[in-house]
């Protein structure tokens, strides 16, 4: 024996694909959205998108190497966090208020609970809610074009019309990263292309959210009104939230059917939590709603277990 | 025809490129004959030669010791030197027959048969099967002669001939599709005949058209078998998810092909069963595909069992770019890493595969994130990764409640996760563990 092998059990092959690669992946789809907010929202949004990411990816890297773990910021999903909570941003938020947000979604919600894969609920979500529990005055606070205007869906909801085109490419109040539909539903394309995530989720999600709606807009009086639909579907970050939050993989379910029971509760809650018919509460609901369905993910996960290949079958007597 | 196949599954690349278009060359192997008296499934055979013995080609050296158990015959003349415990492919010292080939292939007499395959009764036919010492040649090694031996014959319907060659860079079968045809479809015959009830179907992948071609000539004049082409994929070729995509039956771990009327066959037993049956030769060679990017010369070759893999990997050509960081043997899926090459080819060797990098070593496990590829690739439709989870935490009763039994390691898996995960490993070696404590 001229020199020894290597020896392992089989299989012997792996594929390409690495946590790494997909959060690279995940961060190209988020680009058209992140170009689009700081298109719109100027040099602020580019600075809250820098600094949230440069606080979780120093936030894990400190906590790690103080800790004595592995080092995982080579994986690349601090900075899907920081950007996915920048985008749920205003783009006025002081600096501060997203160090502070990054901070307890890498610490406390990721790190803590034992880092990548342990988190059960979704670290950029859970910081925004912590930031709007805290600092609900800045974290409502929405202008665009140096002006203080209220959300599209604030609007819909105090009997207004809204510019549907403008809701579609982006130019209105919002989140940095929530306000172009286009701009989500092309960085959505390609991830269902690259097959990193399942369409069982956004289409159960955005299904079950737009067959609640016509249903209310139809019992309302509304009628068939579409454009009524299109206002709800590209408003409120719902698809950013759809899209991108609500198929993070850790806190979502991994069976098939599981996936679609998700989605629709996702739906359901959305559209309870956005309540239509009252104007007193909030009008986007989509984060609240995620970060309630993660916690349901381990029951959901308990009830949908896949019936195993050849379970229950019959011999030939 | 439609293209048949099962849920799940994997793509990986199937290297099949460096040996498809290579035809199968005979090697007359010049070292010593090394036979495993355990090449089976089942209790080891029992040597029936000892030390000094001349030995011709096809004489029967070791004896089956039961039922379950096969015979195993010379494939050279010459000397035994001895009896000793020697390493084989499954990495464990298993006890052989050391033969010193004379190089002279003095031959022992072949009984052809000269009556007609109608008038042999089914007896006659299953003990030509069990005298030639015929076991399955997918890698198992199930004895073929228990295989055609079921509780109810009646219930067979149908008989499969797995062509899928779902593993990637193997080309045995390939080759003895497009170069044997007529004696695998004769093969094929002589199981029909003890099942007169059942079909013959022979299933090959649709990346194999020349053998789809092939195989479609040879079976003009048999209104009992057809082709069925299925789709490329991995593991199409696995037992249950190759009968789930040919007849829509499911079987479990628990049950037998033939609980639900089917039994499967290897491309090469079945030109095992036909030279046994025609021409009264017992198992003596088989078709081994030496490849492998490590390869110089990738071949396939029809080499005689006993051979050792350093004699077929020089007949290859040796190595290039110096020595490979892996040897397999068998396919990269399910095939077993050897660190030694003075192994044996035996009955279920299909092939030696030279990787010049190991694709595992690269790369090390970190965290699960849960994106669920393992579950859809899963052709058991179980969850791989939480199975793995609790396996580590050694929580066999959970692990066996949620069907961690049913996982048939076929590592698709490991191979799809990004977190590099050793999934089928864990799996297979709880498996293995809970199989064994069973059995005490």
């Amino acid at each position: 024996m001229a020199e020894k092998k290597k020896i392992s059990s089989s299989p012997h092959i792996r594929q390409e694909d690495s946590t790494a690669s997909i959060m690279l992946d995940v961060i190209i789809a988020l680009l058209p959205t992140t170009i689009m907010g700081i298109f719109n929202f100027g040099l602020s949004a580019f600075l809250l998108i820098l600094i949230c990411i440069v606080t979780c990816v120093g936030a894990e890297y400190l906590f790690e190497f103080f800790m004595k773990r592995k080092v995982t910021i080579g994986d690349f999903s601090a900075v899907v966090t920081g950007l996915l909570l920048a985008l749920n941003l205003p783009p006025s938020l002081p600096w501060w208020m997203a160090v502070l947000g990054s901070l307890f979604a890498i610490l406390l919600v990721k790190q803590i609970f034992g880092g990548i894969g342990q988190n059960f609920v979704n670290p950029a979500l859970a910081a925004r809610c912590f930031l709007l529990l805290s600092f609900a005055k800045a974290m409502t606070n929405f202008t665009y074009d140096a002006v203080t205007t209220a959300t599209p869906l604030a609007l819909l909801k105090s009997g207004e019309s809204v510019d549907l085109l403008r809701m579609f490419l982006g130019s209105t109040a919002g989140t940095i990263g929530e306000t172009s539909t286009a701009a989500l539903l092309l960085g959505g394309a390609y991830l269902l292309f690259k097959r990193i995530i399942d369409i069982r989720i956004p289409a159960a999600y955005i299904g079950t959210f737009a067959i609640c709606i016509m249903i209310y807009a139809l019992a309302s009086g509304r009628g068939w009104d579409l454009s009524f639909l299109a206002a709800h579907l590209c408003g409120g970050g719902l698809m950013l939230g759809a899209i991108y939050m609500a198929t993070d993989y850790v806190t979502s379910p991994i069976t098939p059917n599981g996936r679609w029971v998700y989605g629709v509760i996702l739906g359901l809650l959305t559209f309870v939590l956005r309540s239509p018919w009252n104007p007193t509460t909030a009008a986007e609901g989509v984060s609240y709603s995620i970060l309630c369905g993660n916690l349901l993910v381990p029951i959901i996960e308990r009830f949908t277990v896949p019936k195993s290949f050849g379970k229950g079958a019959v011999k030939y007597e | 025809m439609g293209l048949v196949t099962f849920k799940g599954g994997i793509h990986p690349y199937e290297g099949k490129e460096l040996t498809m278009d290579q035809p199968i060359e005979i090697y007359l192997p010049t070292g010593e004959m090394v036979y495993p008296l355990s090449q089976h499934i089942g209790a080891p055979a029992k040597p029936l030669v000892k030390k000094g013995d001349h030995v011709l080609v096809g004489q029967k050296i070791a004896e089956a010791a039961g039922f379950v158990s096969a015979h195993i015959h010379a494939s050279v003349s010459g000397t035994v030197i001895k009896t000793e415990p020697r390493l084989t492919a499954n990495g464990n010292k298993t006890e052989s027959i050391i033969i010193e080939n004379d190089g002279a292939y003095e031959t022992i007499e072949f009984e052809k048969r000269t009556n007609p395959l109608e008038d042999m009764s089914r007896e006659e036919i299953v003990a030509a099967i069990q005298e030639a010492g015929i076991v399955g040649m997918g890698g198992a090694g199930f004895p073929t002669h228990v295989k055609l031996s079921p509780k109810n014959p009646d219930l067979i319907d149908c008989i499969i001939v797995n062509g899928s060659e779902c593993e990637p860079y193997l080309t045995s079968d390939y080759r003895r599709m497009l170069e044997e045809p007529e004696s695998v479809v004769q093969g094929l015959e002589v199981v029909l005949k003890l099942f007169p009830k059942a079909t013959g179907i022979i299933a090959i992948e649709n990346n194999k058209p020349k053998a789809i071609e092939r195989m479609k000539e040879a079976i003009a004049d048999h209104p009992n078998i057809r082709i069925q082409i299925m789709k490329t994929k991995y593991p199409e070729g696995a037992e249950r998810q190759l009968i789930y995509a040919n007849t829509k039956r499911y079987i479990n771990s628990t049950m037998l092909p033939s609980d639900v009327g089917c039994i499967v066959h290897n491309i090469d037993t079945m030109v095992a069963i036909y030279e046994a049956v025609y021409l009264g030769m017992p198992l003596i060679d088989r078709i081994v595909t030496v490849t492998g990017h490590a390869i110089a010369t990738p071949k396939n070759f029809k080499a005689l069992l006993g051979t050792s893999f350093q004699e077929l990997i020089a007949a290859a050509g040796g190595f290039v770019n110096g020595e490979p960081e892996k040897i397999i043997a068998g396919g990269p899926m399910m095939g077993k890493a050897v660190f030694d090459t003075h192994i044996p080819i035996v009955k279920g060797s299909s092939a030696i595969l030279c990787m010049q990098e190991d694709e595992v070593t690269m790369y090390e496990p970190s965290n699960c994130i849960r994106c669920g590829r393992c579950v859809s690739v899963c052709p058991g439709r179980v969850i791989p990764s939480k199975l793995a989870s609790l396996a580590e935490h050694g929580k066999l009763d959970a692990f066996v409640e949620q069907d961690g039994m049913e996982c048939c390691e076929c590592g698709c898996c490991s191979y799809v996760c990004p977190a590099k995960r050793h999934l089928t490993q864990t799996i297979a070696a709880t498996r293995k563990s809970i199989l064994a404590s069973r059995k005490k």
